[in-house]
């Protein structure tokens, strides 16, 4: 069935976007706003793949638990040192964060672009990408009973691990944000951060936290397309604009991350659905890529005029804390 | 354990002694000493800048003294962070609310606490509940508090020390942003307190809130304890006259009017903020030409707003008449644009707490905060420079501002060097009226009195001159006549050739609030 594979793929899309939008979500609630991550995702990727790709050239037979473990652990750390250096910057130095946050995007791109190169240069082929199906197929293992279960196993079941992470992620953080003492006390930070820091509130570690945390969570977004979208294979600039579209999804889900999982899909969808409609040029292809950030102004536009206080971003989001005199 | 005790000997539940606090050579605190028991409300007056709130702020972590002791129930207590203060079951609540507007009641509440038990707001709704009908508070804990009204707001702040469990409450002018219905409430609410054991510190400088409140009353002046008093042994008077001070004698050099001539007439002027409080009710007087008018008051009485309605930035009703020296017509201000009163002649140097704020852009040198004021003249698509330039030199000169050249940006000078050069500029361009609000607030003894010059000269030169002050000494010797706002209603107005600091300061803590029983928010303009 067409739709079904259509929806399938949209999930897959979607996935991406909802590992970034989920730690770009956790890391404005803390005021930050971060938009270095395009970069960290895509370092997130290519730490993966360095990982699988030294582990691929030097085990004798590859064990499926570690052919997993390492590139997690190499993506994590890769995002998770990003993380800090913007936290270090934006909070403790208290720069920019903007200018912060872009810069942070070059950087990651450029770190990944020069080591997807080398790693090319080092396998020798002629080809610029590389293949790494033997981790990839590790990756995306799925439940084995969902190729009998017609429609619903393709849409639902088919998915790998790393999927699943992403919803369970996403809803455990919606829980948190909403339900508990620390997300009460992390939406405070990104509110008012004076208030929150008169309440006994540890502004600074929150921050930190956030921010590292939601670096790590959108890191696994540029693993996950390397491992199980792109099948393994990397190609510098492949990632294309996944970042940048999981900020836009921050907006569309009004900061919410249960929102966000039906926001991944739909924008997942609406970034493929060209592929789906015959007889579509390569400009006209361009037109309907277009669709997920018209979608977001769209948006934008909407809450804007409906002025809903909790449609709206956190009141301190971009701005550094400074302690008042005392 | 505070039940328990008869009234009579019963231990202060908080008692300070010999409290010293220093901000640089600023001495904000000196050799205070007070104290106040379980169900009873203690007042400390004082003007504006007599160091009750640092005081507090002592009580309540936020400042350590230098020298002194705090007990709490008879024990000596170090308290070095509002944690600290908590502990010792002292809350106090701010004038500048500090909450989170998406929040609701209940979340602002319980932000930042940690319970033992496990976090739900169903259950801290609930005892917040239970504390607004222990108390007779109005508050829904549920709602938002970007949907309360300030009064609402300051509910929540309330019963958030409450919630903590304080026995001590601070009040730091708490019926400032409140009107007079509200501020009945609340004086009922505190009663309530007190009669449960709970001891009250409410700050003020009103005194029929003094009288119709609190117990004791404990005043202060410049800093310096003057003593404590039963308030049923008390009376408006003798509380005003500890309050003000004896007079000090400044040797301002003052010269008679001459020629004076109705250069402003203010008619009727009213105006709301956005909650719909009123900031000027019905505000008339007349400023005229060779003469300094001293504006008195509270801070915050409508100060501000009345400067701003001259000079075009706020919007009111009622008249602003200007009499053009040069035509001879008279004019109505409030149909003007700020800009089409600059150029008449109206100039307003205006210095409000953030002294960069209004007035000149810190980050720019002395000769570009000129132009500001001049930058639509010459013809040329270039800036003309070289008229700024000699003005801000002469400015340096004649004013003696300390700065490396005309090219340092403004906000590395002195606070007394920024305001020369505010003056000076305003003055540079031969206004008919100046208006300067605190224009020494913040400097030596040296700049002020160069301050004071300038603004004798420009009476001298025929200028109408608006003053707005804090200092009643500085006042009673450097204006002709000085109008004393309450609330936003003109209290009186004196002749400070002849008036007292009690006269005024009388004047100043005069309820004008009166006769409005019904909120007044009948008018229909919508």
């Amino acid at each position: 069935m067409m739709w079904a594979g259509f929806l399938q793929r949209a999930i897959m899309q979607g996935i991406p976007l909802l590992f970034g939008s989920t730690g770009e979500i956790i890391t404005e609630k803390s005021g930050n706003l971060n938009l270095g991550i395009p970069g960290i995702m895509y370092v997130g990727g290519i730490s993966g793949v360095i990982g699988a790709f030294l582990y691929e050239q030097n085990a004798a037979a590859m064990n499926p638990f570690l052919a997993v473990l390492i590139p997690l652990l190499c993506s994590v750390t890769g995002s998770l040192l990003m993380g800090l250096l913007y936290s270090f910057l934006t909070v403790t130095l208290r720069a920019n964060q903007n200018v912060t946050g872009l810069a942070l995007t070059t950087f990651g791109v450029g770190f990944g672009n020069f080591f997807g190169g080398s790693l090319v240069k080092l396998t020798g082929s002629d080809i610029p990408s590389i293949n790494l199906t033997a981790t990839s197929n590790y990756f995306r293992t799925s439940l084995p009973f969902a190729g009998k279960l017609g429609w619903f196993g393709q849409v639902f079941l088919s998915h790998s691990f790393l999927a699943y992470t992403a919803v369970i992620i996403a809803v455990v953080t919606a829980v948190i944000l909403s339900r508990t003492r620390v997300g009460l006390h992390l939406r405070a930070v990104g509110e008012n951060p004076a208030t929150a820091d008169a309440a006994g509130i540890n502004v600074g570690k929150y921050k930190y936290l956030a921010t590292c945390i939601g670096s790590v969570i959108a890191g696994l977004g540029g693993l996950y397309y390397v491992m199980d979208y792109a099948n393994g294979v990397w190609s510098n600039d492949g990632f294309g604009d996944r970042g940048w579209l999981a900020i836009a999804l921050v907006i569309f889900a009004v900061w919410r991350p249960n929102i966000s999982i039906f926001g991944s899909i739909l924008f997942g969808g609406l970034y493929i659905v060209h592929n789906y409609i015959p007889g579509l040029d390569v400009s006209g292809q361009e037109l309907f890529k277009m669709l997920p950030y018209a979608v977001t102004i769209l948006f934008l536009v909407f809450i804007s005029m409906r002025r809903k206080r909790e449609a709206q971003p956190p009141a301190h989001l971009g701005l550094p804390y400074f302690r008042e005199e005392r | 354990m505070s039940k328990a005790v008869s009234q009579e000997e019963q231990v202060p539940a908080i008692r300070l002694q010999h409290i010293t606090k220093r901000f640089g050579s600023v001495v904000a605190n000196d050799d205070v000493s007070l104290s106040v028991a379980h169900g009873q409300i203690l007042s400390v007056l004082g003007e504006n800048g007599s160091g009750k709130t640092t005081l507090m702020n002592m009580i309540a972590g936020i400042y350590f003294p230098d020298h002194g002791q705090i007990f709490v129930d008879g024990k000596e207590v170090l308290i070095r962070s509002p944690k600290d203060a908590f502990r010792y079951g002292i809350g106090m609540i701010h004038q500048h609310f500090k909450l989170v507007d998406v929040f609701s009641a209940t979340e602002n509440i319980v932000l930042g606490l940690d319970e033992a038990e496990r976090f739900s707001l169903k259950r801290s709704a609930g005892r917040v509940r239970e504390i607004t009908a222990q108390y007779g508070f109005e508050l829904d804990p549920d709602k938002k508090i970007y949907e309360m009204s300030v009064s609402e707001k300051q509910t929540v702040e309330i019963i958030k020390v409450l919630y903590r469990g304080a026995d001590i409450l601070i009040l730091d002018e708490p019926t400032a942003v409140l009107t007079p219905q509200e501020t009945q409430k609340l004086f009922a609410v505190l009663r309530r307190m007190r009669d449960s054991g709970k001891a009250i510190i409410i700050i003020t400088h009103k005194l029929n809130e003094v009288l119709s409140l609190s117990d004791r009353v404990a005043v202060l002046c410049k800093g310096k304890y003057i003593g404590t008093v039963n308030t049923a042994e008390t009376s408006e008077s003798e509380l005003t006259e500890m309050m003000v001070g004896k007079k000090v004698d400044l040797n301002i050099e003052r010269s008679e009017p001459k020629d004076s001539v109705d250069r402003l007439t203010v008619e009727g002027i009213s105006c709301k903020n956005r909650e719909g409080t009123e900031l000027l009710h019905d505000i008339s007087f007349t400023a005229r030409s060779g003469e300094i008018l001293g504006i008195a008051g509270i801070a915050g009485s409508g100060q501000r707003e009345l400067l701003e309605a001259i000079a075009g930035l706020q919007h009111v009703d009622g008249k602003i008449l200007y009499l053009n020296p040069k035509t001879g017509q008279t004019d109505n201000l409030r149909d003007k644009t700020p800009m089409q009163i600059r150029e008449l002649g109206v100039r307003l140097s205006f210095v409000p707490e953030d002294r960069l704020g209004m007035g000149l852009v810190g980050n720019m040198d002395i000769v570009d905060n000129i132009m500001l004021r001049s930058y639509k003249k010459g013809k040329s698509v270039f800036l003309e420079r070289k008229k700024p330039r000699s003005l801000a030199e002469k400015i340096i000169k004649e004013l003696e501002v300390v700065t490396p050249s005309a090219n340092t940006p403004v906000r590395r000078l002195s606070g007394g060097n920024v305001q020369k050069v505010l003056v000076g500029r305003e003055i540079a361009a031969s206004p008919t009226v100046l208006m300067a609000a605190y224009p020494v607030r913040g400097l030596d003894i040296n700049a002020s009195f160069t301050i004071y010059n300038l603004l004798n000269q420009q009476k001298e030169n025929g200028v109408a001159v608006i003053f707005v002050g804090e200092d009643l000494d500085v006042l009673l010797a450097l204006c002709d006549r000085i109008m004393v706002i309450s609330s936003g209603r003109i209290s009186g107005t004196v002749d400070a050739r002849t008036a007292t600091k009690e006269e005024i300061g009388l004047l100043m803590t005069k309820n004008a609030a009166a006769p409005e029983p019904e909120g007044g928010a009948a008018d229909g303009n919508a």
